[in-house]
């Protein structure tokens, strides 16, 4: 099937449409056909998806299941996946009829609900699938309108700040992003992905109002993406609207955005960052490391002494995120692929944890840590498996998290071995904010008396855990099934990248020595 | 003669019908015929705007010595003038004939002005060009104070007369200098004038007025001040039509003047219009934020959109001029649709435009709440919906034309701007319970609303084949 990426990345938005059209009234049996559709139609695309893993050729590093057709502007509709998006495809389809079953309890606007999640998944799918620089812009910047309406709409009690800070603090990033891409497109005289990437963009040093800018145009243009992917990812400072996204928005948006929509930041800097602007990565990677090994140890802090769990997980969330963005600067194939090991497990343990918040935020409607206290005493299912994600995010041998915190050390260690060490204390810390919120949650007596009657997990809720404790497992003791994957690819980026920075760094040395 | 009759024949057509209706109306029925005229009067735009699309070729023509062109771009400009006309007329007829204010005049009057408009996109000499430009205006300044017995209408009216009037001024002032110090009031001998690189001052002193005199029509800052205003003062319909036609045709009549008598000489009005651009784009969006009228809203929002068509114009290109027109052609169709949605306000039997009527709005009205949803995302140059494409279109344009400043300008102004679409978005989903907003049962305006909504969507094909004619349309302009 050559539009096999294509019939993937629409199969939600059919069913929004379908949703959009023919369901009409409020009553139970038209929620009922809702929640139905919108889980036929994911899980359809899960299993249309596999198609795409299964006809994958890891050692071809190109891009495959290209599809193309004329568009506007001269630009194309084009799509592909090669070694490095290929698992980002796989993780969405994987992730959204889990999130599609975690919403089962919805009651309210639930057709809109399901048509907005249907439509935010096309719009994921379409950013790690688009060739193009303004499709992949589309798609980008339109999953902020789904993302705002859930935020707002189900979102908690200070849901309106929460969805506008949201909203605007992307968008701000990315429309510098836009004209970063306008610049590329009229230099370059293409938007296409695959030939941008082995385009080089000047890097002579020149200077703007009187301020040297070394790596020239390169350095403004990762600048721009940087101003982008950062906010996206979130790096610290501009990871402030996450922790408040995550709070209001509820358990399954919390899930996109922690499982999926942080990823994006991440693709973008190893599509476009590290590939078209070596040599601009080259001069801003201090700079980004700095921002990583502070993200580490700062959020981790923070994290310590939040009272609401979802802030923790969420702070946490920026933390391990500060290992992706060091792993991928560090331009080796350890770090990268760490980066995306990493990306890809706390895809599965963040959504994992903040489902775990869900189920006992639908008994008690708190999600205060005071609040609760000794659940191991009437949940114990829920407690194993709360035991089981809070050692994956602390990076426990034998579970997902580990690798990637590992290879991601290993990668940097290799270029600055400081911020490896500081980054080193992350661990820690991050084992013991999440040992302590465990402690206080599930451990101890059942003293509350609010807790007395709180039941354990329904069967329901106990099959979506499943699917995520088996990959976080899976991967914990056979990487390979990743590393398999993008090894190639990553391979062929890494070797780009040193062939493109050797040689600014020789006609620097050559400059200096004059 | 025969040959130059030929040329303006759709405008002779049009002043004709407008006769004709006139004097029919007077001697008969007067405004009991009203909404017939008014759908005859659409229907007349409609077929005249088929026709120029139909028969339209790539020969320039011009007639009268050089006087009037009719080239790609005047075509261009003058269908999307009459669609938008024809579609503004239509949706104000209930509104108003349930006011009590369908005067047979309003058909006549808009005719008139539409009339001055296409005259105005095809102006080839300085004289033409006054002439069209007052054929619009004084029809727009009767129409605006159309409510008599009302305060505000007629205080609009008079706003925009005394500040049209003074821009006329301003605009006159600065074409004597151009005669004086070309010696010639036709575009094609004063480019000849100018010549290339730098003019002398007097031509600069002149364009510099004539520039301000046209961003007084535009609504650019810092000629803005009558848009608010205005737009709160007039009836909702004839808001509506300020905000799409004039529009079209002034920022047309800004590309004839700036390239076919000034083109030779980008440099010296590249940075008056990227002025003009920028502190619109700016002043449009951080102004709208604070208003609760709707109306006003879009008062502000019509200032930012005219500084991105500016920003297109600014570059001096080819690419430019087709950036603009894309631009206009997209803000046309959107401000349909939003004040298809405006006109369809209302509570009680009387028109609402306090925006926290919106509350919960989506909950009564889930259909026209998400198309109004999409207008405001589209407006606000969210991809992947038209509006976006009307922006990268500039931004494109403003980089090419060595304006990559503007560009980034315009981006920060965009996310200021988005602010404020969002917040109507907030009230319809995210609001509180409040008092219920009725919406007119009026298929003409849900028609337009759904319509506009789904250019918008459906429109990111491949924008309905736009792009070709407004690259050709910008050829002819451009040499």
């Amino acid at each position: 099937m050559s539009n096999l990426l294509s019939i993937t990345c629409f199969i939600p938005a059919v069913a929004a449409l379908i949703l959009g059209i023919f369901l009409r009234g409020e009553d139970e049996a038209a929620q009922r056909n809702a929640k139905w559709v919108a889980l036929i139609a994911t899980s359809l695309t899960f299993l249309v998806s596999l198609f795409i893993l299964t006809g994958f050729d890891p050692a071809d590093t190109g891009f495959q299941f290209v599809e193309e057709r004329d568009w506007l502007l001269g630009l194309k509709y084009k799509m592909g996946v090669d070694g490095i998006s290929v698992l980002f495809v796989l993780l969405t389809t994987f992730i959204m009829p889990l999130v599609i079953a975690a919403s089962w309890d919805v009651d309210k606007r639930v057709k809109e609900y399901m048509i907005a999640f249907l439509v935010l998944e096309t719009l994921m799918l379409g950013v790690f699938m688009a060739l193009d620089l303004v499709l992949f812009y589309l798609f980008f910047e339109a999953g902020l309108i789904p993302m705002f309406l859930i935020i707002g709409i189900w979102g908690g009690a200070n849901r309106i700040y929460a969805s506008f800070k949201f909203f605007l603090y992307t968008f701000l990033g990315s429309v510098l992003m836009l004209v970063a891409m306008v610049v590329m497109a009229a230099q370059a005289g293409t938007s296409d992905i695959p030939t941008l990437m082995t385009f080089e963009f000047g890097s002579e040093t020149f200077s703007v109002l009187g301020i040297q800018v070394v790596g020239g145009l390169q350095t403004l243009l990762f600048l721009a993406f940087f101003a982008s992917f950062a906010v996206k990812m979130p790096m610290w400072p501009v990871h402030t609207w996450l922790p408040d996204a995550h709070v209001q928005a509820p358990t399954a948006g919390s899930v996109v955005l922690a499982a999926i929509l942080l990823k994006m930041g991440g693709y973008g800097f190893l599509r476009f960052s590290l590939p078209m602007f070596p040599v601009g990565s080259e001069v801003m990677g201090p700079l980004v490391f700095w921002m990583s090994a502070i993200a580490i140890v700062y959020t981790s802090l923070v994290a310590l002494v939040q009272e609401d769990m979802k802030k923790l997980i969420a702070y946490s969330s920026v933390a391990h995120m500060g290992y992706v963005t060091m792993g991928i600067f560090a331009a080796n194939q350890q770090g990268i692929d760490g980066a995306i090991f990493q990306m890809l497990s706390h895809g599965f343990i963040s959504g994992a944890l903040f489902l775990c918040v869900g189920v006992i935020y639908d008994r008690m409607h708190t999600r205060e840590i005071d609040a609760y206290g000794g659940l191991v005493n009437r949940m114990p299912a829920y407690a194993m498996l709360f035991m089981l994600f809070t050692m994956a995010n602390v990076g426990l041998p034998g579970t997902s998290g580990f690798i990637g915190e590992f290879l991601t050390l290993m990668g940097i260690f290799q270029v600055n071995t400081i911020i490896a060490a500081i980054a080193t204390l992350g661990v820690i810390f991050s084992a013991a904010y999440a040992l302590w919120l465990y402690r206080r949650v599930v451990m101890g007596d059942l003293i509350k008396e609010s807790l007395k009657t709180i039941t354990d997990m329904t069967r329901r809720e106990k099959a979506i855990f499943a699917p995520l404790v088996v990959m976080t497992i899976l991967l914990g003791v056979y990487p390979s099934l990743v590393t398999d994957i993008i090894g190639p690819s990553t391979e062929a980026l890494v070797s780009h990248y040193d062939t493109a920075t050797a040689e600014f760094n020789g006609s620097t040395d050559v400059a200096a020595s004059h | 003669m025969q040959a130059d009759l030929n040329v303006i024949l759709p405008e002779i057509i049009l002043s004709l019908f407008a006769m004709a209706t006139l004097l029919a109306a007077v001697y008969t029925t007067k405004d009991k015929a009203a909404g017939l005229i008014t759908w005859a009067t659409s229907a007349v735009f409609v077929l005249l705007g088929v026709w120029i699309m139909a028969t339209s070729g790539d020969e320039d023509v011009t007639a009268f010595h050089g006087m009037f062109i009719d080239d790609g771009f005047a075509r261009f400009a003058k269908v999307v003038i009459l669609f938008s006309a024809a579609a503004v007329l239509v949706m104000g007829q209930e509104y108003m004939a349930r006011r009590g204010i369908l005067k047979f005049e309003y058909p006549v009057l808009v005719t008139l002005a539409v009339v001055g408009m296409m005259m105005m996109v095809s102006a080839g000499d300085l004289i033409a060009l006054y002439m069209g430009l007052e054929l619009q205006s004084l029809a727009l300044y009767v129409v605006a104070s159309l409510r008599r017995d009302s305060v505000k209408s007629t205080e609009a009216g008079l706003k925009y007369f005394v500040l049209g009037a003074l821009s006329s001024g301003l605009l006159l002032y600065g074409a004597s200098l151009i005669y004086g110090f070309s010696g010639t009031t036709l575009f094609s001998g004063i480019i000849g004038a100018a010549g290339e690189g730098h003019i002398p001052i007097g031509l600069l002193l002149g364009l510099v007025f004539m520039l301000s005199g046209l961003a007084f029509k535009v609504s650019a800052v810092p000629f803005h001040m009558w848009t608010p205003d205005v737009y709160e003062g007039a009836p909702t319909p004839i808001t509506a039509f300020f905000a799409t036609a004039p529009k079209v045709a002034a920022m047309g009549l800004f590309a004839r003047v700036v390239h076919d008598a000034f083109g030779g000489v980008v440099g010296d009005w590249q940075q008056v219009l990227a002025f003009l651009s920028v502190l619109s784009m700016f002043l449009g969006a951080i102004a709208a934020i604070g208003q609760t009228n709707i109306k006003r809203l879009m008062a502000y929002s019509s200032i930012a959109h005219m500084g991105y068509a500016l920003m297109g114009l600014a570059s001096g290109t080819e690419l430019g001029v087709q950036a603009m027109l894309i631009y206009m052609a997209i803000y046309v169709t959107m401000n349909i649709g939003t004040f298809a949605f405006i006109l369809s306000m209302e509570r009680d039997g009387a028109p609402v435009v306090d925006i926290a009527s919106l509350n919960m709005y989506a909950k009564q009205q889930p259909g026209r709440a998400f198309a109004m949803l999409i207008l405001m995302f589209s407006l606000a140059g969210v991809p992947p919906l038209v509006g976006f494409f009307g922006k990268l279109y500039v931004l494109r344009a403003a980089y090419d034309g060595g304006l990559a400043w503007l560009a980034v300008a315009g981006v920060v102004a965009s996310v200021i701007g988005a602010f404020y679409y969002l917040r109507i978005v907030f009230y319809m989903y995210f609001g509180s319970e409040g008092a219920t907003l009725e919406t007119g049962r009026s298929p003409v305006l849900w028609t337009l609303l759904m319509a506009s909504a789904a250019i918008m969507v459906l429109g990111m094909v491949n924008l309905f084949g736009i792009e070709a004619a407004a690259a050709s349309a910008a050829m002819t302009l451009v040499q």
